[in-house]
């Protein structure tokens, strides 16, 4: 077992050289809070979270990595809010990843929000409280007969005031609030938390200046490509390096060694030159022999039929039983049983993998666009033998995460090659290296038998989960909860997995484990209810309406999504009055602590073209929306993602490597494709949570299950556009 | 090889490869990061620039069939961020990630320049060439609309903007 110290944050307060105060947090298991008084050293500079400059502009620091979940705008806010200045006077820096200062330099899991939602409050209530206590002594009057508002402290009595620029030196002198004992507003005096607040950045993307990873440039900085296997680790025999070093504007080309680990660093080529195009070209005559290992067999058909053998037998393990469902589907008045299975998928980051790193003088600095600096810092040390401490890492804009970049593969490969050559030097991948060495959403096969009573009643559930893994543990994000629904909500359930070994790489694509069984389980429960002859909508809300016990999804909050979708999307008026071809589909899921019911409806011609019509969500992520135009955003691409998924996307294995290179093969949606998604929020009494991931799962059954309603057509294998769905 | 051509306004001549792209002299010998790398088949747009007015996927167009050209990127919509186009990406919070969205502002500028009034089928004509990874596709439309000064939706529904719509707990 794991022990983990907890790490308390204290304030750091410190004058600016030039006047104004100067906010850092520190993390300490024992550390002491206090002021550190004048001249702050340079460091602290850079990493503090608030800069009050007697002009009175606030500089905060965004500490996470912002991938397009509007984290860098989001963060900022909370201490905007707290410290009661405008957001006109607010401007927001990138923080550079800095363990000591910032807890959770990280994106990933919809987890910014409940883990900042009380810190960065307190930093920005400690700060208010500091700016008061400077006023109240320079007037001679106590600290509670001031208030705050818009970055000035106003004194009740006198009338007096001052602009926090103007205090910002006396406050840092004064003693810094124990953070946990700060008191917060009152939700209903929230001026910038629940309003429309627009990214930061967008002014410098529409201008297009250089913001992302793949922009970032150094004097004198060399560009690299790395050939990989194309069977993922696979190991180079054999390459003609002394040809490729002569092509123009090659500079070195190189074979890198790499260990056995698909999460480390790979064997693969190094191709280094003056210019990417060029560096790039150079490559297409690179020729390498390798050895493609054992998994070069490897194909997704062959999967398939792995499972198709494995449904013949038992379950390998069992990963919850409840009652005897065996039992019970031979009572049920009626069973249905299905096989269902979603194929690898890639995340496709509109930005390819990249980063540019520089060695010298046994130390690394590192700019890279990651979701998770301190895993990245944590390879690249282990991998080539150098302490944490060597490495700095600076965070670059994100053009795009979904998950696929809390892996460092390209970090770590761009500081290999980096140790080899001279100067700075940036890796770029092709759209084609991204997408044949990413960590797929793996592919999964469920069969399913379930069985209701005379009353309609979901009673049996049988789920034989085919997977990949090895002995009982699953890869990463192929596994399933215990407490999935409907676990907890069907008396006799059970549901065992059975494991495959592979050489492929996995990991969480937005909503990793929920993006494909939300599919199948909201799936073959439409199917139960068209069985028993009940409303899908009705036949949902009577299975949330049981007692249930233990951890999971809380019904009351799930019924509240399904009762707002079915409402906003007309789902008992306006269903029966759709014309032929036309039909509704529901659905809902609780990942990442949030709740999201959605309704689809679509149509399909006679001849089987699909439209995605409209889309309502309804989400319960608490009672505080915190920026209103992210939270809809978020919602809508997340909803669209899912539609993607579902449409057309799909890897697949063939001899142990991906098939498919670019988009031209793996169809993104694009804009004639997008339907409206209207987006509606259940403000329950809830501390909220976060967006990114939890409207994405239930977007796919909800659209499988409207094109059934549409045509009869069952879709039980993803993606979609490899069905006939034409009727007649 | 020598290459003359304008980029937003200004005269440059480089001298480089006949088939280099002009998505990597932009970026890379002109220092000109706002244009994207996607896919570089010509299937994405992360890339579009004007190319003599025309929404054209620089990353695969040899730097030579711009000579005599004039290149329009991101950089030169406008001097300081006001094309109509820009104020209404900001002001409607177009950007997630942001990184599609120098192209679809590129192939959006082409397309009004053409037809200041475009209807959303035309809307979707034009745009379709340019992936948006985190699909903010309904926000590009409102942006597109609203810099014609078209009205929000076509239908004149509110869809896609019922964010702002609060709804009270159930009581329990
Ligand atoms: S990079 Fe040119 S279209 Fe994708
Ligand atoms: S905003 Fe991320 S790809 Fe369009």
């Amino acid at each position: 077992m794991k022990t983990t110290v907890s790490r308390r944050q204290f304030l750091r307060v410190s004058a600016l050289a030039g006047g104004g105060m100067l906010i850092a947090t520190h993390l300490d298991a024992f550390g002491i809070a206090g002021s550190l008084g004048e001249g702050a050293p340079a460091e602290e500079t850079l990493n503090a979270f608030i800069r009050i400059t007697p002009d009175g502009v606030v500089t905060i620091m965004a500490k996470n990595p912002e991938i397009g979940q509007g984290v860098k705008t989001m963060l900022p806010m909370l201490i905007a809010e707290e410290l009661d200045v405008d957001w006109t006077d607010v401007r927001v820096e990138q923080a550079s990843f800095d363990p000591d200062k910032y807890d959770g330099q990280f994106a990933g899991g919809s987890n910014a929000t409940p883990q900042a939602w009380l810190p960065m409050r307190r930093v920005g209530a400690a700060t208010r409280t500091m700016l008061v206590a400077a006023a109240a002594q320079e007037w001679d009057v106590p600290a509670a007969d001031c208030e705050t508002e818009a970055g000035v402290v106003r004194h009740r009595g006198s009338g007096r005031s001052a602009g926090y620029g103007e205090l910002a030196t006396r406050a840092a002198a004064m003693p810094a609030p124990d953070l946990d004992a700060v008191p917060l507003k009152d939700p209903a005096e929230f001026r910038i938390i629940g309003s429309r607040i627009p990214g930061v950045d967008n002014h410098a993307i529409v201008t297009g200046e250089p913001l992302f990873g793949i922009d970032f440039t150094l004097p004198g900085m060399q560009w690299a490509v790395f050939q990989k296997c194309p069977v993922f680790g696979g190991k180079v025999r054999d390459a003609n390096l002394d040809h490729v070093r002569g092509l123009p504007g090659v500079t070195h080309a190189f074979v890198v060694e790499g260990g056995d680990s698909l999460n480390g660093l790979l064997d693969g080529v190094a191709v280094v030159g003056e210019s990417w195009w060029a560096t790039n070209r150079a490559r297409r005559e690179l020729e390498v022999t390798w050895d493609e290992g054992p998994t070069a067999s490897q194909s997704s058909e062959g999967f398939a039929h792995q499972a198709a053998e494995l449904f013949e037998g038992p379950a390998g393990f069992s990963v919850r039983s409840d009652g005897a469902a065996d039992d019970a589907l031979a009572g049920a008045a009626q069973v249905v049983e299905a096989e269902y299975d979603y194929p690898f998928l890639s995340h496709a980051t509109l930005e390819p993998q990249n980063c540019t790193a520089h060695y010298r003088n046994g130390r690394l600095e590192i700019w890279a666009p990651t979701q998770t600096p301190q895993s990245g810092r944590g390879l690249v040390a282990r991998t080539l033998g150098l302490e944490p401490e060597e490495i700095t890492i600076h965070l670059q804009r994100i053009g795009g995460g979904f998950g696929r970049r809390l892996a460092n593969d390209y970090m770590v490969e761009a500081a290999r090659i980096a140790m080899e050559v001279e100067g700075p030097v940036k890796l770029l991948w092709t759209r084609e290296d991204d997408m044949r060495h990413d960590f797929y959403r793996p592919a999964g096969f469920h069969r399913l038998s379930g069985g209701v009573d005379d009353q309609g009643r979901l009673v049996a559930w049988k789920n034989h989960f085919v997977s990949f893994g090895e002995d009982e543990s699953f890869a990463s994000s192929a596994g399933v909860s215990a407490n999935e629904f409907p676990a907890r909500f069907v008396p006799d359930f059970e549901l065992g997995a059975s494991l495959i070994p592979f050489g492929i790489p996995t990991g969480a694509l937005r909503a990793p484990g929920s993006n494909g069984l939300a599919f199948v389980y909201q799936s073959f429960i439409d199917e139960l209810a068209h069985a028993a002859g009940r409303d899908p909508v009705d036949f949902r809300l009577e299975l949330l309406s049981r007692e249930v016990e233990g951890q999971g999804l809380d019904p009351e909050r799930m019924r509240g999504v399904l009762e707002l979708a079915a409402e906003v999307s007309g789902w008992h008026t306006r269903r029966g009055q759709l014309p032929r071809g036309t039909g509704m589909g529901v659905a809902f899921h609780f990942s990442h602590r949030g709740y999201f019911a959605e309704v689809v409806q679509a149509s399909v011609s006679p001849e089987g073209d699909l439209t995605v019509d409209r889309v309502w969500a309804a989400g319960d992520v608490g009672g505080q929306i915190i920026n209103e135009s992210n939270a809809e955003h978020q919602t809508q691409g997340a909803v669209l993602e899912g539609i993607s998924q579902a449409l057309g996307q799909e890897i697949t294995i063939e001899d142990g490597r991906a098939a498919q290179g670019n988009f031209n093969v793996y169809p993104l949606l694009r804009h004639a494709q997008a339907a409206p998604v209207e987006v509606h929020f259940l403000r329950s009494d809830n501390p909220p949570t976060g967006l990114g991931e939890p409207p994405l799962p239930p977007a796919i059954p909800a659209l499988t299950n409207a094109i059934f309603d549409a045509t009869g057509h069952r879709v039980r294998s993803l993606p979609i556009n490899k069905h006939d769905l034409s009727w007649s | 090889m020598k290459v003359s051509f304008t980029v937003n306004g200004e005269p440059v001549s480089v001298d480089v490869p006949p088939e280099m792209p002009l998505l990597w002299v932009l970026r890379d010998v002109l220092e000109l990061k706002g244009t994207k790398f996607g896919c570089g088949i010509a299937q994405c747009g992360a890339c579009t620039v004007h190319l003599n007015g025309n929404a054209t996927r620089s990353c695969v167009l040899p730097v030579s069939q711009a000579e005599g050209a004039e290149v329009r990127t991101v950089e030169g919509l406008s001097p300081d961020g006001t094309h109509a186009l820009q104020q209404a990406w900001k002001e409607l919070d177009v950007p997630q990630c942001g990184y599609c969205q120098a192209g679809q502002l590129m192939s959006a500028a082409a397309l009004l320049e053409r037809n200041g009034s475009p209807t959303d089928q035309e809307i979707d004509a034009a745009m379709n060439g340019n992936i948006c990874r985190c699909a903010t596709y309904l926000r590009i439309k409102q942006g597109i609309r609203a810099a014609a000064g078209l009205p929000a939706t076509e239908d004149g529904s509110m869809e896609g903007s019922a964010g702002g719509a609060a709804h009270p707990t159930p009581s329990s």
